[in-house]
């Protein structure tokens, strides 16, 4: 029987599948759900100091190899978001608090908040590419990135991991500079800015025009980014984008991923997805006599 | 492909001073029950119940009350909206004598399963609960499709007088009914659901939806149910785990409103 637990550093998972981030994870009965569906963490959706509805729709479309969205950060405020953390509390999976914020200050207080509702880590989303004053504007600064990271870290005591955008000139650099910040984790990538055009009213079709493409056209994408940066930096990288099946997270691994993050599949094969994809690689490790994840990562860099 | 078919109005009924109806081209099955994303450019896209079922022309009634439904109000034929869908699962007809409750505008969504339930020689008690008599549509409809309807207001300005849980309380005591449909106001349903334990029950949950897709979570209930996919339509079995059923629904930020 193979084994597909994993470490993200001090963190032990009992399979390399999580579930990415705004997926599913408003509330406690869908993390619920997901963690009954196999998923071997939960990050929840991204948390800020106050509540936020979000842009009006269309906020998501399909394309044909991938999903558009532009949700525009919804989320109802870190203080009412507690009560969702708390039905979790006694989770068989470890739930990582995702939050977003426009000041090294709001990143600190909300991972504090994230670590006193039990969070088993942060993820800092420094890389949303729709979010006026937020996300992205802060994930392609590496300095500001640096800083934040620094001061989350002196903050809280559980691991922070620091999810990194596809759309800047040198996504290493931004690494880098998470890495410099003593981040526990990298994990890449968040979608990648696009647009989608209906023909017939011939305006973009999403409210806030632009959005971040996910999905299976972005792993190519993904798999780049994971390579390249897990040949820089000496702190573990979670794969995401685009993963769909268990070959798809071999990929990844293969590209040096300790685990992997699943988002779109949830649309392509239902919340039961992460169930399929830990089956499917613990088949693709036995017919290729693979004993352990740890064998497997990064072994594309050979 | 889960984009939307940009499509012309071909018709917009009046039916009440705030309610209309307007039909278009969508090719395609579908299941009374199931709902449409209605994109109005530079305005908003929102679900909507489909309320007219005719080969390839499908329409949907609605009430003129948020940004979004009053341009929608205001189209007019030729104009062109975006049609997603259709989105989640239908009613399931089952048993010989059905019980169909419609609260508000819950009865447009009902529409179409009672013409099903009538074309299948099914016998079909609806019952249609408004506030007042100005506010009726849709009685014509369902009377011409051969089934029984009843009609409560909380005025007494026409039918019964009171709610329409107790107008339905009424029948269940005096009839058998095998199975009961139900769209309308949350707490009506609930109360529907409480009182005629036992007996097959199908609700059609409204929440607020983004996605409609089954991915961002927004429109969730109890444990991790999509009001768009796996709903909008939950049987008894399903809604006797959901706590939130009746109780609260959530904001666009996510956040609890209690009913």
């Amino acid at each position: 029987m193979p084994d597909i637990t994993t470490t993200i550093g001090s963190l032990r998972l009992k399979n390399p599948t999580m579930l990415a981030s705004g997926i599913m994870d408003e509330d406690a009965g869908s993390m619920q759900r997901i963690i009954d569906c196999g998923a071997g963490a939960i990050v929840t959706k991204s948390i800020g100091v106050h509540a936020r509805d979000g842009y009006p729709n269309p906020t998501v479309v399909e394309l044909d190899h991938g999903i558009l969205n532009a949700m525009g950060l919804p989320n109802p405020g870190i203080d009412e978001y507690g009560q969702e953390m708390n039905q979790l509390r006694k989770s068989t999976a470890p739930i990582i608090g995702s939050i977003y914020g426009a000041t090294v200050e709001e990143f600190a207080f909300l991972a504090e908040k994230m670590q006193l509702y039990g969070a088993a880590a942060v993820e800092l989303n420094v890389s949303c590419p729709h979010a006026k004053r937020y996300g992205l504007e802060v994930g392609c600064d590496p300095t500001l990135l640096r800083t934040i990271t620094a001061s989350v870290k002196k903050s809280i005591d559980i691991p922070v991991f620091v999810k990194i955008s596809p759309n800047v000139t040198d996504i290493v650099d931004i690494a880098r500079a998470a890495e410099k910040g003593n981040a526990d984790a990298v994990v890449a990538i968040n979608t990648v800015k696009a647009m989608k055009i209906d023909l017939e009213t011939t305006r973009p079709i999403l409210a806030n025009k632009t959005g971040g493409y996910s999905g299976k056209a972005i792993k190519p994408i993904g798999v780049r980014c994971v390579y390249d940066i897990a040949q820089h930096i000496n702190i573990p990288v979670i794969g995401v984008g685009g993963i769909t099946t268990g070959e798809d997270a071999i990929e990844y691994i293969m590209a040096g991923a300790c685990a992997v993050q699943i988002g779109s599949a949830v649309y392509y094969r239902g919340p039961d997805v992460f169930h399929q994809v830990c089956e499917e690689i613990k088949h693709w490790m036995r017919t290729h006599g693979c004993k352990t994840l740890t064998e497997l990562r990064g072994v594309a860099h050979r | 492909m889960n984009s939307p078919l940009v499509t012309p109005i071909l018709k917009s009924t009046i039916e009440t001073q705030d309610i209309k109806t307007i039909s278009f081209r969508f090719p395609g099955v579908i299941h009374p029950g199931q709902f449409f994303m209605v994109w109005i450019p530079g305005i908003d896209e929102i679900p909507m119940s489909v309320s007219l079922i005719q080969g390839e022309v499908k329409g949907i009634t609605f009430r003129k009350i948020g940004d979004a439904t009053t341009a929608l109000y205001n189209l007019k034929k030729g104009d062109t909206i975006g049609v997603r869908g259709p989105c989640g699962h239908g009613f399931t007809l089952k048993g010989k004598h059905l019980l169909f409750v419609g609260g508000g505008t819950g009865a447009a969504m009902l529409a179409p399963i009672v013409e099903l339930a009538q074309g299948e020689k099914l016998k079909s008690t609806v019952i249609i609960g408004v506030k007042t008599k100005k506010e009726l549509f849709f009685e014509k409809r369902l009377k011409k499709s051969g089934a029984m309807v009843l009609v409560s207001t909380d005025d007494g300005s026409k039918g019964y007088k009171g709610l329409a849980s107790d107008l339905a309380n009424d029948v269940l005591k005096k009839e058998t009914i095998d199975s009961i449909y139900t769209c309308g106001p949350e707490p009506m349903m609930k109360t529907i659901f409480t009182l005629s334990k036992g007996i097959p029950f199908q609700a059609s949950l409204e929440r607020y939806m983004k996605c409609s897709i089954g991915i961002c979570g927004q429109c969730c209930i109890g444990k991790g149910l999509r009001v768009c996919v796996d709903g909008p339509v939950f049987d008894r079995n399903t809604l006797k785990n959901v706590d939130d059923f009746g109780v609260y629904k959530r904001d666009a930020a996510g956040r609890k409103i209690l009913f």
